[in-house]
């Protein structure tokens, strides 16, 4: 099992990260820091768990997925 | 449930006649409320040429059908169509369809009005635009007064 994690728009390209995988971590800002080398997180950042809106203190699981995104501008 | 992201051009004026010639629908409306999103050939005072409307496809079909869920929890609504672009997008182009039907007026004008602001404020997808001085990630939404 692991946690899979995704970057999208502007914040895949800053970061240089597209997808990929861990193996554990207890909560999102944890994911964060592992997957980024501990990268300064943007304020403004949105982060989704299991395709949900969540908090960088929000816990995550085996299995999971975590996503990190910059604000949206859809419509 | 009537949400689609298309990776194509559409026509949001046959895609409202053909979803209301639906049967549920069959003379039950008296009210049809509609918005439709457009790409313009300017931002922020510059020209835009294209723009390519990225998304997080299974979080934004998995938003885009609570959020009908949720419009229809809150008013008493026949049926509802939410129909957003994704990829490749051209000025003039259709970027969104919100459209809402009910027995009377305020149910489909208020969750039209409703659902455009959730969608825009919360809806996970990013456009990129085209123009004179190459690409960049627009960084949000305007207010839209």
């Amino acid at each position: 099992m692991s946690i899979q994690v995704k970057f999208f728009a502007s914040l895949r390209e800053k970061m240089g990260i597209t997808e990929t995988k861990i193996e554990t971590a207890s909560t999102a800002g944890e994911v964060w820091d592992m997957t980024t080398n501990n990268a300064d997180r943007p304020l403004n950042v949105l982060v989704a768990v299991n395709l949900e809106y969540a908090q960088y203190d929000s816990q995550v699981s085996d299995g999971d997925e975590v996503a990190f995104f910059p604000p949206v501008t859809g419509g | 449930m009537a949400t689609q992201l298309l990776a194509y051009p559409f026509d949001p004026y046959h895609s409202i006649v053909e979803h209301q010639q639906h049967a549920a629908l069959d003379k039950q409306f008296g009210a049809t409320a509609s918005f439709i999103g457009t790409m313009r050939d300017f931002n922020d005072n510059t020209n835009v040429s294209s723009m390519v409307l990225e998304h997080y496809p299974e979080m934004t079909q998995h938003y885009l059908d609570k959020l009908e869920q949720q419009a229809r929890q809150k008013w008493d609504l026949l049926d509802v169509l939410i129909i957003h672009r994704v990829g490749r997008i051209n000025p003039a182009n259709p970027i969104v369809l919100i459209a809402c039907w009910s027995a009377h007026r305020r149910a489909a004008l208020d969750a039209c009005a409703w659902l455009i602001e959730e969608l825009k404020h919360n809806a996970p997808f990013w456009k990129k635009e085209t123009g004179q001085d190459g690409e960049r990630w627009v960084e949000k939404n305007t207010d839209g007064f």
